[in-house]
């Protein structure tokens, strides 16, 4: 099997070549907030707007046709992307945010009824708890936490109890954006079907971690972000089962989702139209549909393989930094460092290894149960891509270990 | 240090105020509380001020949680305030709101900072700024008797 070839991966992103502070190589270990994107997904964008803007479904112009055309068949790409057989059972969206709102206030707002139940966990990030909450306060229903261990993983005994035949939905991160937990989602899907349940998986962190097949998991609902996979941001999908989307009403009214319109009545788009009003980010779309063909064309097998290598990796390095507490040891985890020393809040390390060229996230997370769970205000967190490599760890625990210097001396 | 921006935002003067905050107690009793909150960073403090029937702060205090500019900030204010009148410490409060954000020029004569000019270099760090401000705006809803304040 041929070597990944990293510094040719690293060619194609472009943004790595960017200095940072003081003139400083760029060292981007923010990949969980966005990704950057490779050439080609730039290359798409541009070309798009030099060459075929014109809006879609809606002229009989060559340009429109063009555009449409190209529209389709980024969705034709997801949808292979996740391994479903029906195109029309994938919905743009804004991103991973408003897919899980779609969600709750179309799906939501019909089924789940006053001391119905929804399951997430205390894991979720922010726009995996608010909609709910949301919800709750509209029609009154339940929402249950599944709590986690000190090591940030799901106890799933605690899961079971939580599931009864009120349960109609489980919401649930696939890779935790601050803790780096893979779950095993399979089983928490498993476990909410044989209670009845539906079962919603935030897949934002995970499409870049490793391959997904939404047949195998059998997830009813599936949502993610393009700007966290190379692409674009202000583009995202829905992955929703053919049966729950016919039967969900839409979510927004307007151009492109509607059949026919009178001021007596209105008749719906069929799928996935129904979903999509208005003109959609169709330069975005278009390139996310790029990001897909870019990842599929580089060796699934490889990057994991690399990826675990980073994780080894950074926990050997980060570990001998002196006072440095990893928050976040699950045994299933993607290369993402969540973690505090002693003595130096968080915002001040993200300051001072900035000014060694190191891009890392600093504060909550947008996952505030996480951080009152381990009794901490924040934690610095770096997030790596299959782009970063060990020597880029090294530096980053050298900067680490000048900036306690600075505080500690 | 080596590069020129931290030298500017980390200054030993800083870093020894965060290792050993001046009036970092929760002040009782007193006359003016507030409570402010940073919720992009999650630092969370308290300010404390006995205010003199005639309108001079005879203490200040502050206590919490915040990364090292907002603790140094905290420290250099109460003690800056201490001593001056409630005009006096609304003017100083606009001062340093100008100074952290490149209004004012610390080098200009007109201004009464002293060693507060420390924080000159922080507009540098457009995110930083708040952490540097949140114990001012603070300790100003607390002369305006606010309850709580928040930076966003």
């Amino acid at each position: 099997m041929p070597v990944l070839d990293i510094d040719k991966i690293r060619r194609d992103f472009p943004n790595l070549a960017t200095r940072g502070r003081d003139d400083k190589p760029i060292i981007y270990f923010d990949n969980a907030a966005t990704t950057f994107k490779p050439c080609q997904v730039i290359a798409s964008t541009h070309s798009h707007y030099c060459h075929r803007t014109a809006n879609i479904h809606r002229g009989v112009h060559y340009l429109s046709e063009e555009a449409t055309a190209e529209y389709e068949s980024s969705r034709e790409k997801v949808r292979d992307f996740l391994g479903t057989r029906n195109t029309f059972e994938i919905i743009f969206t804004k991103g991973s945010t408003e897919s899980i709102n779609l969600v709750a206030a179309s799906y939501g707002r019909r089924f789940i009824k006053q001391g119905d139940e929804v399951i997430i966990s205390e894991m979720e990030h922010h726009s995996n708890i608010v909609p709910w909450q949301l919800l709750r306060e509209e029609t009154g229903c339940v929402l249950k936490v599944i709590p986690f261990n000190d090591e940030g993983e799901l106890i799933l005994e605690e899961y079971r109890k939580l599931l009864s035949p009120r349960t109609k939905l489980v919401s649930i991160v696939h890779v935790s954006n601050s803790l780096g937990t893979v779950n095993p989602v399979k089983d928490i899907i498993r476990l909410a079907h044989a209670a009845g349940a539906l079962a919603l998986v935030d897949a934002a962190q995970s499409v870049s971690h490793a391959p997904i097949d939404v047949k195998d998991l059998d997830c009813d609902f599936l949502v993610f972000s393009g700007h966290k996979l190379y692409g674009p941001t202000g583009v995202g999908v829905l992955y929703g089962k053919e049966k729950l989307l016919e039967s969900m009403p839409p979510y927004q009214g307007g151009g492109d989702m509607i059949l026919s319109v009178t001021f007596e009545k209105t008749i719906f788009n069929r799928l996935p139209y129904k979903f999509e009003a208005g003109t959609p980010n169709i330069a975005g779309v278009i390139s996310l549909g790029e990001a897909i063909s870019y990842v599929n064309n580089l060796d699934a097998g490889q990057l994991i393989a690399y990826k675990k290598e980073l994780l080894a990796h950074g926990h050997k390095v980060l570990s001998q930094v002196p006072g440095l507490r990893m928050i976040g040891t699950a045994k299933e985890k993607a290369p993402i460092f969540s973690f505090v020393i002693e003595g130096i809040h968080a915002h001040d390390i993200g300051t001072l290894v900035d000014r060694e060229g190191v891009a890392i996230r600093t504060g909550h997370h947008c996952t505030q149960p996480v951080m009152k769970h381990f009794g901490i205000p924040g934690t610095a967190r770096a997030s790596l891509a299959f782009y970063n490599t060990k020597e880029e760890l090294d530096i980053f625990a050298a900067a680490l270990n000048k900036s306690i210097k600075v505080f500690h001396d | 240090m080596t590069t020129p921006h931290n030298e500017d935002l980390y200054q030993q003067v800083i870093l020894e105020h965060n290792k050993r905050p001046r009036n970092f107690v929760e002040l009782s009793p007193c006359s003016h509380e507030a409570e402010g909150y940073n919720p992009l960073c999650g630092d969370h403090l308290h300010v404390y001020l006995r205010v003199s029937d005639s309108g001079v702060i005879e203490e200040a205090a502050f206590h919490g949680d915040g990364c090292a500019i907002s603790k140094a900030s905290g420290s250099m204010m109460t003690v800056a305030l201490k001593g001056k009148t409630v005009a006096e410490a609304k003017a100083l409060f606009e001062e340093f709101r100008k100074l952290v954000t490149k209004e004012l020029d610390p080098a200009s004569p007109e201004q009464h900072l002293g060693k507060l000019n420390v924080f000159s270099g922080i507009w540098k760090y457009p995110s930083r700024v708040k952490c540097a401000i949140l114990a001012w705006h603070t300790m100003n809803g607390a002369l305006d008797q606010k309850k709580t304040v928040s930076t966003e």
